[in-house]
């Protein structure tokens, strides 16, 4: 268990370092999103600039692009609907261990 | 929580159908539009038999095994927060993970399908992210393709006894990648180059997905390895229930 623990830690600050250290090593540069860079290489191939011929749902609804603060709230959203599902399954799981282990002790049973 | 639960997934398998027949097709962030007509329905309909699979897969693990639908529940949720999560990358742009490989490991690829296109989805409409037309290979690619790999991987490493945190890591970090490689396939048989064709563009379009994916790829796989250790930890029995620890332990 402790050493499950180190190994978990270990394992998230390794994340970190490799999540943070591009953004330290590569001063100035754009981090752009990889998708957009994705049209600019169709726009090399093709030769031209490429009309996408379907323009997004929302972007149609509200008569233009979204406005980066809003799509940063939708980000948002999406990352909290899912730590709250984690958060609350994982606290259940937690909480349940210690009571099966109480459980255990005192009846034998289960 | 199981009735909504029910209820999404139909709702899910819905959503695949009339897009997976009639669709527009943005693919696992192919943007809305680029891919031409009839490539995001050969994709879409590609996609069905296997959200059709998911569809009964999960279906079965809910009679069979009501239990282990808490995994379920956070597998995709899983995949909700790791694929929101923007991060840069050695090449000076941002990428974001799919974070499928747990989901596939556990409950099989064909699931994770389900699973998948719910965020993709949620991205296409709210975020302009993907989008409603390249839906299909975006599913294909992300949800599909990715775990099937993830899976296959696992299977394998298992067979050959590898350390099993080993063979996790390596599963989701590949299907990870694997999953921007069939990206840049779906953008190149639509977009070959003048010189060289199909081939020539499938390699400008790895040059720009792989390298910034390849850091990705590692933490998607550290992560999965991180949540794996807690699962097991603490969901024992529900990861007893679905044979994915037991015989060994």
């Amino acid at each position: 268990m402790t050493k499950n623990t180190k190994t978990v830690l270990i394992l998230i600050l390794a994340v970190v370092l490799i999540a943070a250290v591009p953004l330290f090593a590569l001063r100035g540069a754009e981090f752009g999103g990889s998708d957009d860079a994705g049209s600019v290489m169709v726009e090399e191939i093709t030769g031209d600039e490429y009309e996408p011929w379907f323009t997004p749902v929302l972007e149609t609804v509200i008569g233009g692009e979204l406005p980066g603060e809003v799509e940063s709230l939708f980000f948002c959203i999406q990352t909290g609907i899912g730590v709250g599902i984690i958060a609350f399954c994982m606290g259940r799981l937690v909480e349940r261990k210690k009571w099966m282990k109480k459980e255990a002790d005192g009846h034998d049973s289960n | 929580m199981k009735k909504t639960e029910k209820r999404t997934v139909a709702l899910a398998a819905v959503f695949a159908l009339t897009f997976g027949i009639a669709p527009a097709a943005n693919a696992m962030h192919i943007m809305e539009g680029y891919l031409p007509v009839q490539y995001c329905v050969i994709w879409g309909i590609l996609c069905v038999p296997f959200l059709a699979a998911g569809f009964f897969s999960i279906r079965r693990t809910i009679n069979e095994h009501r239990k282990t639908m808490i995994l379920l529940a956070m597998s995709g949720a899983f995949i909700f927060v790791i694929s929101s999560l923007k991060i840069p990358s050695a090449t000076g742009s941002c990428s974001h993970m799919t974070g499928t490989g747990l989901g596939a490991l556990l409950f099989g690829p064909s699931a994770v399908s389900i699973l998948g296109i719910i965020v993709l989805v949620f991205q296409a409409v709210l975020l302009a992210h993907g989008g409603l037309t390249t839906l299909g290979a975006n599913t294909f690619s992300m949800a599909i393709a990715g775990p099937f790999v993830s899976y296959g991987v696992f299977r394998l490493l298992k067979k050959c006894r590898v350390n099993r945190r080993v063979s996790i890591f390596l599963a989701a970090a590949l299907g990870d990648l694997f999953t921007y490689c069939v990206t840049s396939f779906q953008l190149a048989i639509c977009y070959p180059s003048e010189a060289g064709g199909v081939g020539a563009s499938l390699i400008k379009f790895l040059g720009v997905f792989a390298p910034t994916q390849i850091p990705l790829a590692v933490i998607e796989g550290l992560i999965t390895v991180a949540v794996m250790i807690g699962l097991e930890s603490y969901a024992s029995p529900e990861l007893k229930e679905l044979r994915f620890i037991g015989e060994e332990k």
